[in-house]
């Protein structure tokens, strides 16, 4: 294994020297910015490598009008909502699930599944299910549409903000003052859509996307082949988690994710509205869209006074110097989702990150 | 969360499972991996099994969830 990490300081030192200046890579997955911070990986880079932590928590990229959107369904007496605990702590202009889980109102979910079985279980009441995440986590939305739709279950609906990467790394790259040299790539969305889905962003920006699972010894060498591509001047859409990332992806997912919904234009924390970003239900299963059933006008994106996740996500400014990192924004009190989430790069630098501040 | 969750499945029944990682039982729908059989070992995300993983893989992740959170945590946080 140390032969394996020295091949890959060499070949992230080599990149650096070429570029002469800083290299940027941006994960875009939550669960690979706690494990680098976990693993104190940040520490092992060359000092001219920077790892960006991009818009890659779910909770983190939702934007604060729809967490208001939430709210108000919950406090509605004739409305049961539906939720992954990863979202019940996420303030809003006025509390959050949490404040509200003693009306009853408010149900954690572990699945699409559990969701559809309360609508089921309570026939007087119509269950929202908020349905949030990327596109590991879409197809099992879809599949609760399409059931509820087969068994006529009429009191389901969803409220849909789910996500899809590649046009948010688009967006991302689009904008000229970004700072990112490559991406590396999400673990399990991968298993969804494939590493094939990356090709366009290769294609359009000639940026190295590269796939790798969470361990650290996968997430060293996905750095390490980023490096090489950079090296080279090659840039490629490739996964190093062969394990379970394909070229394709999984196929019955992404038909049924594409029978299901179709994307439009959808606004994320930080980045603004972005095209063709956000998935909502299909005509033909819009009663199951609870924006058309309950007439909701989507709340415009807004920001909370202060917080600086926005630019947290767009990889910008690191969470230490947003000014209330730390000080009223903190794990047991947050302000942003970036604190909220346990995968949010705040949280995460919060935990793990205080040891590298001191080496700065 | 985007972390999906390896486990072997001990009952099928169409697309209806039961898959146990780690000690833990729970259902899963394989509706998304029409394939999968009894005995897989399949990564489960969101109450659906989205790809078949090997013996050595699930193990190095089972590793990595006990690392990186409590099981029960990890299963509360599935938005990924």
């Amino acid at each position: 294994m140390l032969q394996r990490i020295r091949k890959a300081q060499l070949l992230m030192d080599t990149a650096c020297e070429i570029t002469g200046r800083p290299v940027n890579i941006m994960e875009v997955c939550g669960t690979h910015t706690v494990a680098i911070f976990r693993n104190g990986l940040k520490e092992t880079l060359p000092k001219s490598m920077k790892l960006l932590s991009g818009p890659g928590c779910p909770v983190c990229v939702t934007h604060q009008g729809y967490i208001d959107t939430v709210l108000e369904l919950a406090d509605r007496k004739d409305i049961i909502v539906a939720t992954y605990g990863d979202m019940v702590r996420v303030p809003g202009k006025n509390g959050s699930l949490e404040t509200r889980k003693s009306t009853g109102n408010v149900k954690i979910v572990l699945s699409s599944e559990d969701a559809l079985q309360l609508a089921r279980d309570n026939p007087a009441k119509t269950v929202v299910f908020v349905a949030v995440g990327f596109e590991t986590t879409t197809p099992a939305s879809a599949v609760a549409v399409k059931t509820a739709a087969a068994e006529g279950i009429d009191n389901f609906c969803i409220l849909s903000n789910h996500k899809l990467v590649v046009p948010a790394m688009d967006a991302l790259l689009s904008d000229e003052k970004n700072m990112i040299d490559a991406f590396l790539c999400p673990g399990h969305v991968s298993v969804i859509i494939g590493y094939a889905a990356y090709k366009e962003i290769v294609d359009k920006y000639k940026k190295p996307c590269v796939v790798a699972g969470f361990e650290p010894m996968q997430i060293i060498e996905g750095l390490a082949e980023i490096c090489r591509q950079i090296i080279e001047d090659r840039p490629q859409a490739k996964s190093i988690y062969t394990a379970v990332v394909t070229e394709e992806g999984n196929q019955t997912a992404q038909k049924i994710i594409s029978e299901c919904f179709e994307a439009t234009d959808g606004y994320w924390r930080g980045l603004g509205k972005i095209p063709k970003s956000t998935l909502q239900p299909k005509e033909e299963f819009s009663r199951f869209d609870a924006y058309k059933r309950f007439g909701l006008k989507e709340n415009t994106d807004y920001e909370t006074t202060g917080c600086r996740c926005g630019q947290v996500l767009c990889g910008l400014i690191d969470p230490p110097q947003c000014p209330l990192f730390a000080s009223v924004c903190q794990p047991l009190t947050p302000v942003g989702p970036c604190m909220v989430s346990s995968e949010g790069a705040c949280s995460a630098w919060y935990k793990y990150g205080r040891r590298e501040k001191k080496h700065q | 969360m985007c972390l999906a969750i390896p486990a072997r499945i001990i009952k099928l029944e169409e697309d209806r499972a039961v898959v146990d990682a780690m000690g833990n039982q729970f259902n899963a729908r394989t509706t998304l991996l029409p394939d999968a059989k009894l005995g897989d070992l399949v990564l489960v995300h969101a109450g659906f099994a989205i790809s078949t993983i090997d013996e050595d893989e699930a193990r190095k992740t089972w590793q990595l969830i006990e690392e990186i959170d409590n099981f029960k945590d990890t299963q509360n946080k599935v938005s990924g």
